[in-house]
């Protein structure tokens, strides 16, 4: 990798931690994307690409964004669990148009899209 | 079902993490000229014992516990020997496992490679826990993306901030 970029970092460092002093730590959320076989050969990588896109579009700092393996709910994939605090939702067949939505509407301005949840 | 070889790259990469791999690499090597595609997958998780390796191309033997049928595999290795390829699985416990899966570049049936740069950002971003090393050769020409020096330039930012996402994706286009 050439050396010009790890130069840019320094400076995405400094940046992202002079706005994390002005952020309220209690607010962090952590989305997770199931990425299973199952997940991947429903479309689960595109999910997260369009989670990391949104972030990234609607600079939304402090977002922790993992995945994981399958969670035994193969026919609701892409899974993807949005956890704010103690409150965790999780939602199923979240296509990159929904998980953009998801971002914006949930952890971005707090509200939860109900008709995509998964209820079990 | 899997009908990019970057998908799966991922899926193989999900069995190193799952397996515990604090390191992965991945190489995607394109020899046009000998006409040969070669993808490999080499993790330091904790691999398996001769039996499992032998049996792990097999449909219905999976590591998930929530079902007894696992198709990565199995598919990929399908999937290279229709097109004059092999799929190798290479293991010892305690070390690691490596998969290598080479097909002939050219033939007709072979899978797209597909969005590589999204599996990779997808891997990098999803472990945090994890490195990841990303090599691919077109020819002569190398790319190498390690997340090692990335992470220890970036200390405890994570590389899910927005500005980060946006550089990682512009290394990896």
């Amino acid at each position: 990798m050439p050396v010009k970029s790890l130069d840019d970092l320094k400076k995405i460092k400094e940046q992202a931690l002079a706005k994390r002093a002005i952020r309220n730590a209690s607010a962090r959320a952590h989305i997770t994307v199931a990425m299973g076989t199952c997940g991947i050969a429903a479309g689960a990588r595109d999910t997260m690409k369009a989670i990391l896109d949104a972030i990234e579009k609607d600079d939304i700092a402090g977002v922790l964004v993992t995945q994981t393996g399958c969670i035994g709910l193969c026919e609701f994939e892409p899974i993807v669990d949005v956890q704010i605090g103690d409150a965790k939702v999780t939602y199923g067949k979240v296509t990159p148009e929904r998980a953009r939505a998801i971002v914006a509407e949930h952890v971005g301005g707090g509200k939860p899209i109900k008709e995509w949840m998964i209820v079990r | 079902m899997l009908r990019e070889l970057a998908l799966h790259i991922l899926d193989i990469a999900e069995n190193s993490l799952n397996a515990g791999a604090t390191l992965v690499t991945i190489e995607v090597i394109e020899d046009a000229r000998a006409d040969r595609l070669t993808l490999r997958v080499a993790d330091n998780g904790r691999g398996m014992d001769a039996e499992l390796a032998r049996r792990v191309a097999d449909p219905f033997t999976t590591t998930r516990t929530t079902r007894r049928v696992g198709l990565g595999l199995p598919f990929l290795k399908q999937a290279a020997e229709q097109c004059n390829g092999s799929l190798a699985i290479d293991s010892a416990q305690g070390v690691g496992t490596t998969i290598t899966a080479t097909f002939q570049y050219s033939h007709i049936d072979r899978m797209p490679l597909g969005d590589l740069s999204g599996t990779i950002l997808s891997l990098a971003v999803g472990y945090p826990q994890a490195d990841f090393v990303f090599r691919r050769e077109i020819g002569d020409k190398r790319l190498e993306i390690d997340t090692r020096p990335i992470k220890a330039e970036l200390g405890s930012v994570a590389l899910s901030e927005p500005s980060v996402i946006k550089f990682l994706k512009e290394m990896l286009e």
